[in-house]
């Protein structure tokens, strides 16, 4: 599977981290850590920012991380109209934030600041395949 | 659509500038107070004596949705733009963010729009000439919960031109030059998730304060400032990124009308991007526009008395860029 496949809608079909896209298929999420200086990245990178070393090594998110802020989108843009609603949102997982969505699955008013998540593959129609948030 | 790599020849030739030097500069929606930066390093660097900064954007060629779609791209169009972020979205979690830290309401983001829309009925240039009440306000569409259709600015058409020249010249040129006393810029993460702060800008934060470092002045020299309020969330963390109120009481400034034109820090007194609509790349100018009418005694829909120190904030996209120019008339 290509990075093409990633989310609703492609914009760009290449990156350094493509790799994240056969984890998804594997059933994980993954962050990058520098191997030299133990910076850790998400979304992933394999260059690192801090140290400028390409030595990055894969890592499994597990979580459970704390949900930050989310926003719950009924106007969706062109490619997204027939998806909405849906709620983006913030998760802090400690040493680094994912931004991601929130599992359809979850009641609205369940949905609360401070509350505890996991991310965990999705699979999308059209053969895509994305991330979202699930309650722990 | 006339692609970027010929706008600037174009523009430039139309104007009868030929052959004089010419190029585009892009920060998304900071990219007049950025073209306004890189003006006044280039006079003080003795490269050129006079250069007008042209911002503009023809909105109207997209649809709404369409638009949505490619401003959702200001960002990390690699990880986030696939998931359908949208700048209400970004903004709508950075309200929820400060709502959930410090108690803000959407009632505290409507009277900002209340505020915005008393001032654009009085602004020719504005798009929406017209006022809302609170009750309009809190009962409009969710976009992006919390965030309701009048807590956004609306796409505009538009253009601005701020002209810069050396000092000896503006004086001899101009009735009543302004001046250029402090410039400030900073950026934060493509991505949202590179967010440590999400009850303000950062990147908003670092331009004040060195903006502020650069005029030798603080916060409470501000006579009138021009905010980035793309939506009401983003002038109430400009109340607290600008240090005019501490993190989480920037509600009390609107609530006691302290931003309005007597207030102790009138803050878009013109409208702001909520009435005036937001043309992209012509929105600083804008600004940069009001605020030098406000320090020469010309701003007629909404004079601040003896204004002299003015001040802009200007951000790009979900907060990867900031400006913010200090202004003075003396």
């Amino acid at each position: 599977m290509g990075f093409d496949s990633f989310g609703i809608v492609s914009f760009t079909g290449e990156t350094k981290a493509a790799e994240f896209v056969n984890f998804l298929t594997q059933g994980k999420v993954m962050a990058t850590r520098c191997r030299d200086c133990g910076t850790v990245s998400f979304p992933p990178k394999m260059d690192c920012p801090d140290c400028m070393s390409s030595n990055a090594e894969w890592f499994e998110i597990t979580g459970p991380a704390t949900l930050e802020t989310f926003a719950v989108v009924t106007y969706g843009p062109s490619g997204f109209e027939n998806d909405a609603p849906y709620t983006l949102a913030i998760a802090n997982f400690g040493k680094f934030k994912v931004f991601g969505r929130m599992s359809k699955d979850i009641p609205a008013d369940q949905l609360k600041v401070g509350m505890k998540v996991k991310a965990a593959p999705v699979k999308l129609a059209g053969d895509r395949i994305s991330y979202e948030f699930l309650k722990v | 659509m006339i692609n970027s790599a010929a706008r600037p020849g174009l523009v430039s030739e139309y104007l009868g500038f030929t052959p004089n030097p010419t190029f585009y500069l892009e920060s998304v929606c900071s990219s007049s107070t950025m073209g306004l930066r890189v003006a006044w390093s280039m006079i003080e660097a003795g490269l050129h004596n006079i250069v007008a900064v042209i911002g503009f954007q023809k909105m109207s060629e997209l649809s709404s949705r369409e638009a949505a779609e490619r401003m959702g791209r200001g960002g990390d169009v690699v990880w986030e733009s696939p998931l359908g972020l949208t700048m209400p979205a970004g903004y709508g979690m950075y309200a929820r963010a400060h709502m959930a830290t410090y108690g803000s309401t959407s009632e505290h983001l409507a009277k900002i729009r209340v505020k915005a829309g008393l001032y654009g009925a009085r602004n020719e240039k504005a798009t929406y000439r017209k006022g809302v009440t609170f009750e309009e306000v809190i009962s409009s569409e969710i976009v992006a919960d919390p965030l309701k259709r009048y807590d956004c600015c609306a796409n505009a058409d538009g253009a601005s031109c701020i002209i810069l020249a050396r000092g000896d010249i503006a004086r001899r040129v101009c009735k009543i030059p302004i001046w250029v006393s402090g410039l400030g810029s900073a950026t934060d993460t493509m991505a949202m998730s590179g967010r440590t702060l999400l009850t303000g800008l950062k990147c908003a934060q670092k331009a004040a304060t060195d903006a502020y470092k650069m005029a030798g002045v603080g916060p409470g020299d501000i006579d009138v400032a021009e905010v980035h309020d793309c939506f009401t969330i983003a002038e109430l963390m400009a109340y607290e990124d600008l240090g005019f109120a501490k993190p989480g009481q920037g509600v009390n400034l609107i609530e006691a009308k302290e931003t309005y034109a007597e207030g102790k820090i009138p803050v878009n007194v013109d409208g702001g991007l909520l009435s005036k609509g937001h043309p992209i790349g012509a929105t600083g100018g804008s600004q940069v526009r009001t605020i030098v009418r406000q320090l020469r005694g010309e701003a007629t829909e909404a004079q601040v008395k003896d204004a002299e120190i003015g001040l802009v904030h200007n951000i790009g996209g979900i907060g990867q860029y900031a400006t913010v120019t200090v202004l003075r008339r003396k």
